[in-house]
C-alpha cells in the first residue's frame, strides 16, 4: 500500500500516461484533452458567431465524460491514495522559490501565492490566473493540440507537426519560467 | 452504459497525473529551469512506450474494440500554427503550470480557483476560433 500512497516514480508512471493513450485508441478515440475546450465554446452557442464551433459537438461527448473521470479521478487520488509525503524537489529550486516569494514549495500542488484566497482578491493575482489561461486556451488551438494531443500522442505517432509544436512549447516555457516569472514575482 | 469506459479512463488518467505529480506547478517550473529529470522521464517514457504500443498495434497484433486497425489521425502539415501556437500555449503552460488535462484534475483535487483559470482558457479558445482566418496558419 506505501507503493500506491506515496508519489509514483516517473518510470512507472511515464507508461501509465501512454496506456490511456492506448485505451482511448483502443475504443476508436484519440487522447487530446485541449479539445474540449472547443466543444463547451460550442454548446455555449459560439457557433453563432464563429463558424469553427459550428460542428455536432455530440459527438465529443465521450471526451467530456474523460474529463468528468479526470475531475473524478483528482479527487480520488488526494483523498484516499494519498499520503503526508511532499514533492520532492530540488533544495535548489525550493532555495530559488523561496526568494521570489514562494513559501512552503512542494507541499501543496500549485502555489497558494497564485491560487490561494489572497492571491484570487489581489488585482495581479487575479489577472496572471486569467492570462495564464487565456495563453493555453489560444495557444493549443492555434497549435492544433497540447500535451496530451500533440506531445504524447502526436508524438509517439512520429508526426512532423507535433515536433515542432512540442519545441514551440518549450520555447515559450523556458521563456516565461527563466526571464518572465522573475519578473513578475 | 456507452459512456462507462470513457468515465473510468478519466479516472484513471486524473490518478495517474496526481500520484506522478505532473499536475504539480513546481514541478513544471522545475523542469523548465532544469533542476530536475522528473518529468522528462515521466514525458520520455510515455512517448518510448508510446511509439512501442503504436509500432505494435501497426503490425496488426492488436486492434480497436470494434477489430479495426488502431488508427492516430494526421495532423495537417504547416510550420506556422504549431510554432506560434505552441509558444503561446508555453507561455501558459509555465505561468499557470496546468494544461488543459491538469486543469480539470485539479480542479478535482480541490483547488477552486482553476474554475477562472478553466473559464479563460475556453474564452481564448474563442478567441482564437473567431480570428482564425486571419492567423499564419
Amino acid at each position: 500500500m506505501e507503493y500506491i500512497l506515496n508519489p509514483w516514480p516517473w518510470y512507472i508512471s511515464g507508461p501509465l500516461i501512454a496506456l490511456v493513450m492506448a485505451l482511448l485508441l483502443y475504443f476508436g478515440k484519440t487522447f487530446g484533452m485541449s479539445s474540449n475546450l472547443r466543444t463547451m465554446c460550442s454548446i455555449m452557442g459560439a457557433g453563432k458567431t464563429a463558424n469553427f464551433f459550428k460542428f455536432n459537438w455530440k459527438e465529443q461527448t465521450w471526451n467530456l465524460i474523460v474529463v468528468l473521470g479526470a475531475i473524478i479521478g483528482g479527487f480520488i487520488a488526494t483523498q484516499y491514495l494519498s499520503n503526508d509525503s511532499i514533492t520532492n524537489l530540488n533544495p535548489a529550486t525550493i532555495t530559488e522559490l523561496q526568494s521570489m516569494g514562494f513559501e512552503n514549495s512542494g507541499t501543496t500542488l500549485v502555489p497558494n501565492e497564485m491560487y490561494g484566497i489572497e492571491a484570487l482578491t489581489s488585482p495581479k493575482g487575479l489577472l496572471l490566473l486569467v492570462l495564464g489561461g487565456l495563453l493555453v486556451g489560444f495557444g493549443t488551438r492555434y497549435a492544433g493540440g497540447c500535451t496530451s494531443g500533440h506531445a504524447i500522442t502526436g508524438l509517439s505517432s512520429l508526426q512532423k507537426p507535433s515536433l515542432i509544436a512540442v519545441i514551440g512549447f518549450f520555447i515559450g516555457g523556458l521563456i516565461m519560467t527563466n526571464f518572465i516569472l522573475p519578473l513578475i514575482f | 452504459m456507452k459512456y462507462f469506459k470513457f468515465l473510468l479512463v478519466g479516472i484513471f488518467f486524473g490518478i495517474v497525473l496526481v500520484k506522478s505529480e505532473a499536475v504539480s506547478w513546481y514541478r513544471i517550473y522545475e523542469m523548465f529551469r532544469f533542476q530536475s529529470f522528473h518529468m522528462y522521464g515521466i514525458i520520455g517514457t510515455a512517448i518510448a512506450s508510446g511509439v512501442l504500443f503504436l509500432q505494435i498495434s501497426k503490425k496488426g497484433i492488436i486492434k480497436s474494440i470494434k477489430g479495426a486497425d488502431i488508427f492516430v489521425p494526421k495532423k495537417e502539415n504547416g510550420f506556422s500554427r504549431y510554432i506560434i501556437g505552441g509558444i503561446i500555449f508555453g507561455f501558459g503552460w509555465a505561468l499557470i503550470g496546468a494544461c488543459p488535462g491538469p486543469m480539470y484534475i485539479l480542479l478535482g483535487t480541490g483547488i477552486y480557483s482553476m474554475i477562472i483559470v478553466i473559464a479563460a482558457a475556453i474564452i481564448g479558445t474563442y478567441i482564437y476560433g473567431a480570428i482564425k482566418d486571419k492567423l499564419p496558419h
